[in-house]
């Protein structure tokens, strides 16, 4: 027994090579003595350690496997009684009805303008606000403004669509009052179609452009510093030095991010836009996710909306190794 | 390293330094008007535009949510399953970590592999909901928890911490005779301390803050979450048709409002200190929910 928790402890903490498994585990100088051979004597002598593994094996296997496979009904039509196993196959039937649906180029319409005004309005402003805290000399200042900035990130969207409720209430909201007495307007915004996604962007920049910064600020901190020294000898002045020393110094960070952006484009937060959803913004407000709520949940329609859903994770997979190819294409370093 | 400032540099700062501290300000802008609305008399509220000091001070709303007994179900449902589903993820993810850190573990790259796929591929909405329908789950507390039981993110970094650990803390247990238990149990998880701290927190926030799990999985009304009662409390009508709104709820005075979203934030900025002090090491990024 002592040989063998000898073997086992002069394995952890070893390179991550190949396992015992691969039968190369040899490292000179100690030759390991767990038997090889057979799986069972491995599995004896480790069965502590599988043990342990199997809560978190079961829980994969059903809850992230188990719903993978329950995917199938997408090419199925599920009934109830009959189950995942047992419902008859259709084919691509589901997908072609979505596909001839005309609810299908709305969705499409209003996941990609979100996507987009996300892309081009949030994702630019983050990077601004990295680069104006990387600029903050005074390291009081820059913390707290920081710890202020990151705070609604750990908020619920729940918390974030009632502050809306609240501030652009008819009539009482602070922001109605304000917004509506600078244009001279009395709009209800939060009913009004036209002002559905300038709120949905407006919130994502309050939740989360704070947050976004912390992995700009960590790519800002590694620029090598020297090139500044030599900027500043050559006389190159602040917006100078920003343009052609930072951002080219984080330019594979602001590429993988934006590659993990459009991977997302397709995934408009299902909680936030159901919070904000109402009788009279669904005609743009409905986007892929809300809409296999209502139509899979409230409804019913179980394999039709598991076929758009799956159809939303294709592309979404699509996405992102398609810039992913096109950003190794173009002579930058990829996501992988 | 000295840097040479100019006149522009000087102006550059003295307007970063005074739009980014309006920008922080602007940030915290909403939760100070709520939490003094959250004490501001009805007509208060109604009045006055803006305010960040309640001209009339009152306890009126928090006596009465705190006497609505739908309000104090939901909140001590929402305390105890945060409670519970927190200890139950971070047990179910530390025990899958620790074999997984050990290197000549046979069937460790499979099942590493299979952890990974589920990162980028999940099964998506409605096959979750069915699977945890024909579980038996609807309805249950539990529903709350354990889809959601591991973060693959979360378990990797944890694999990783324990991976990094010296070997020779556990060589000297083996000598002494310590099983593997033992040793995840008196060696490495006090050690560890800090770090699954912090995973706690996060896997406590993430279910402190969950709407989609009670939205999706808890049709009974007596059995809703924080979330889900504010919602309601804010939202005030079924404007969806969806049904998740009670149809003959009558829409609460705003002060109400303010007060449900006081106690809904409260702990997260309890908790907030500590989490910061983690993440912003940047090791976190990406493992939290939302």
């Amino acid at each position: 027994m002592s040989q063998l928790t000898d073997a086992l402890a002069s394995n952890i903490g070893a390179g991550d090579g190949p396992g015992l498994g691969k039968g190369k585990g040899k490292r000179p100088g100690k030759p390991a003595k767990v038997p090889r051979g057979k799986f069972s004597v491995h599995f004896a002598h480790y069965k502590w350690l599988y043990l342990l593994l199997l809560p978190g094996v079961l829980y994969f296997a059903v809850f992230r496997y188990g719903p993978m496979y329950g995917v199938s009904i997408a090419f199925k039509e599920y009934v109830p009684f009959l189950g995942v196993n047992g419902s008859p196959w259709v084919g691509f039937s589901h997908f072609q009805d979505f596909f001839a649906n005309p609810d299908f180029p709305r969705l499409l319409g209003n996941t990609l303008i979100l996507a987009f005004l996300n892309l081009g309005i949030a994702f630019p402003l983050t990077i601004v606000l990295a680069l104006l805290l990387n600029e903050v000399r005074l390291s009081i200042l820059k913390r707290t403004v920081q710890t202020l900035v990151y705070i609604p990130h750990f908020l619920s969207w729940t918390i974030v669509a009632s502050l809306s409720f609240l501030l652009f209430a008819l009539d009482i909201g602070p922001l109605f009052q304000l917004l509506n007495n600078l244009m001279g307007t009395d709009i209800d915004f939060l009913s009004d179609p036209a002002w559905f996604r300038p709120l949905i962007v407006l919130q994502d920049i309050w939740k989360n452009t704070g947050w976004g910064t912390i992995i700009f600020l960590a790519a800002l901190a590694t620029v090598d510093q020297d090139q500044y020294e030599a900027a500043i000898i050559d006389g190159a002045g602040r917006f100078r030095r920003v343009w052609h020393i930072t951002l080219p110094g984080i330019r594979s960070t602001i590429i993988v991010m934006l590659i993990l952006a459009i991977g997302q484009t397709l995934n408009t937060g299902f909680e936030q836009i159901y919070l904000m959803t109402n009788a009279l913004n669904r005609e743009v407000a409905d986007v892929f996710d809300t809409y296999v709520y209502f139509v899979g949940i409230t409804q019913g329609a179980y394999s039709y909306s598991t076929a758009v859903g799956l159809f939303k994770s294709l592309v979404g997979i699509v996405l992102i190794f398609g810039t992913n190819a096109l950003a190794k294409r173009f002579n930058q370093s990829g996501l992988f | 390293m000295k840097i040479h400032n100019t006149t522009g540099g000087r102006i550059f700062d003295v307007a970063n330094y005074v739009f980014l501290s309006l920008i922080g300000i602007v940030t915290l802008l909403p939760f100070i008007y709520v939490f003094a609305g959250s004490f501001a008399t009805e007509a208060e509220i109604t009045s006055r535009p803006f305010f960040i000091w309640p001209e009339q001070f009152t306890l009126g709303a928090y006596e009465y949510i705190f006497s609505t007994p739908a309000f104090i179900r939901a909140l001590v449902t929402t305390v105890l399953v945060t409670a519970v589903g927190t200890l139950v993820q971070l047990a179910f993810t530390v025990t899958m970590a620790y074999p997984l850190a050990k290197k000549n573990l046979r069937g460790r790259q499979v099942i590493l592999s299979l952890v990974v796929f589920a990162m980028v591929f999940s099964g998506g909405m409605i096959p979750t909901f069915l699977l945890v329908k024909d579980l038996g789950l609807l309805n249950s507390y539990w529903a709350l928890i354990l889809p959601a039981a591991i973060n693959p993110f979360s378990l990797i970094i944890i694999k990783n911490f324990f991976q990094e650990l010296p070997a020779e803390l556990e060589e000297s247990a083996k000598m002494d005779g310590a099983t593997e238990v033992g040793i995840l149990w008196r060696i490495l998880l006090p050690l560890s301390k800090p770090v699954l701290a912090t995973f706690a927190l996060f896997y406590a926030v993430g279910i402190w803050n969950d709407f989609m799990s009670p939205l999706l999985y808890l049709s009974d009304n007596s059995k809703w979450t924080l979330q889900m009662y504010l919602r309601q409390v804010t939202a005030a009508s079924d404007l969806l048709g969806t049904g998740n709104v009670d149809p003959n709820y009558i829409p609460p005075e705003q002060g109400i409002k303010f007060a449900v979203i006081v106690v809904a934030t409260l702990p997260i900025l309890i908790f907030y200190p500590f989490l910061q002090k983690h993440f912003a090491k940047g090791m976190l990024i990406g493992s939290v929910k939302g």
